[in-house]
């Protein structure tokens, strides 16, 4: 990105004002869409998805003070409950999404409420 | 279809020993199931003959209003369409047990239109919850406050009617990581003391939402503690479970015990590890309706105590 930018700079400072704009409209989505990618990225990094009646991943390590969030992907109804309790979502219709952050180190084994043979992961180190 | 051909264990039990259950499926094919052992006898047949007789009541399952998704749009029309066959029916059963999953998501305006539409039948209605009924805010507060008058913990009970002893039990909450249905000791316990009375000669009917047999473990199709509950019916002559939870027809006849699960009347679910999860099963809109549905029991008294006839919506 930096590499990028610094080859613009001067190429750009060589146009008559008329001339950025024209440049910057055309860059500018694609600025943004190379940001969104970065930002997407980062998130399904943490991100469990929910899809026929199965956590993906299973099992996710992430740092502390990471937040995982989990999306049903499913027609029914998941919850994510914790087995010791540290987090229970509510239910969650259709691409309804829960977050939790992870103040503390640990594993957290937790499962669907509604249908306990669903069951996934986190490692929080 | 008398006595033949089942074993009673050498109890010399006093009432009938033949179970008989008899399938009305969609396709129009009448089963009898005798001592485990299912045959087809053709169409309608002795099951019409049965239903003038005795005391009948009806199971419905798994209305789950207020879904919406491609499998069924219109899970509220669906139990209309359910209730419309009971309103038909020239002799009303004398109630309905709901095994569960009344809503799909526990929203006062699912219970609501629910109540409305099985209020139209005119007839006194049993529930237990499914696990889709106790996820509101509170974890089964609104279930227990609209249905739950008279009944202990999460909304299990008993009463008796035509000499027949019938427990509804609630194995949908507080569900353990990687495990099935639950009842807990505590209700445990009170099945053990409501049986206590009982002579092994009363007829008793079981029902909750989830199998209390384990049907399929690895979409958590069973009852994690279902067997002690088992347990603590098997000296009884005649055993019938009824549940809903896995939307289509499973019967088994297991000794003095008879297994059943009800159709839903909002969607259909595959076959046990014949679909990567248990989720809706998405139907042509024309074949929907042969798999959904409403079961239909009568006790006779003598020979042939419990007949099932199973009916779709088609």
């Amino acid at each position: 990105m930096q590499t990028l930018l610094s080859h613009i700079r001067p190429a750009t400072a060589r146009l008559t004002p008329g001339r950025a704009v024209v440049v910057a409209m055309l860059l500018g989505p694609l600025v943004g869409a190379v940001l969104a990618l970065g930002s997407v990225a980062a998130e399904e990094a943490n991100v469990v998805t929910i899809d026929n009646f199965t956590f993906t991943a299973p099992e996710l390590t992430v740092a502390v003070g990471t937040t995982v969030k989990w999306v049903n992907h499913d027609d029914i109804p998941h919850t994510v409950v914790d087995k010791n309790k540290a987090f229970r979502s509510k239910a969650m219709d259709t691409d309804d999404a829960f977050s939790f952050t992870f103040a503390s180190a640990g594993t957290f084994d937790y499962f669907c409420g509604l249908h306990p043979h669903m069951v996934g992961k986190i490692i929080v180190k | 279809m008398a006595k033949r051909g089942l074993d009673d264990h050498g109890k010399g039990l006093g009432r009938r020993e033949v179970l008989e259950c008899m399938v009305w499926a969609g396709t129009g094919v009448l089963w009898t199931v005798s001592g485990g052992i299912p045959h087809s006898v053709g169409l309608i047949g002795e099951a019409a003959a049965a239903e003038p007789t005795g005391f009948t009541f009806l199971q419905m399952s798994d209305s789950h209003i207020g879904f919406d998704k491609a499998a069924n749009p219109d899970a509220l029309g669906t139990l209309r369409e359910a209730v419309a066959k009971v309103k038909a029916m020239p002799m009303k059963p004398s109630f309905i047990i709901h095994t569960g999953d009344i809503t799909h998501l526990s929203k006062p305006a699912e219970f609501d239109n629910a109540d409305k539409v099985f209020g139209e039948t005119g007839v006194q209605i049993h529930w237990v919850p499914g696990e889709h009924d106790i996820i509101d805010e509170d974890r089964g507060k609104a279930y227990l406050e609209r249905y739950g008058k008279g009944s202990k913990g999460a909304g299990w009970y008993s009463f008796d009617d035509h000499g027949v002893h019938f427990i509804g039990l609630v194995n949908v909450v507080d569900l353990k990581g990687g495990g099935l249905g639950n009842f807990g000791a505590e209700q445990l316990a009170w099945l053990e003391a409501d049986l206590k009375d009982k002579s092994n000669s009363t007829p008793i009917v079981v029902f909750a939402h989830i199998p209390l047999q384990v049907v399929y473990k690895e979409w958590g199709w069973g009852t994690e503690d279902g067997t002690r509950a088992l347990e603590l019916l098997k000296r009884f002559g005649s055993v019938t479970v009824l549940n809903g939870h896995i939307h289509q027809l499973v019967q088994k006849v297991e000794g003095n015990m008879t297994f059943h699960t009800a159709m839903s009347t909002a969607f259909p679910q595959p076959a046990p590890g014949s679909a990567p999860s248990p989720g809706p099963m998405l139907l042509p809109a024309d074949q929907l309706r042969t798999k959904l549905g409403l079961s239909k029991v009568t006790v006779v008294q003598g020979n042939k105590p419990l007949a099932f006839v199973d009916t779709t919506l088609a």
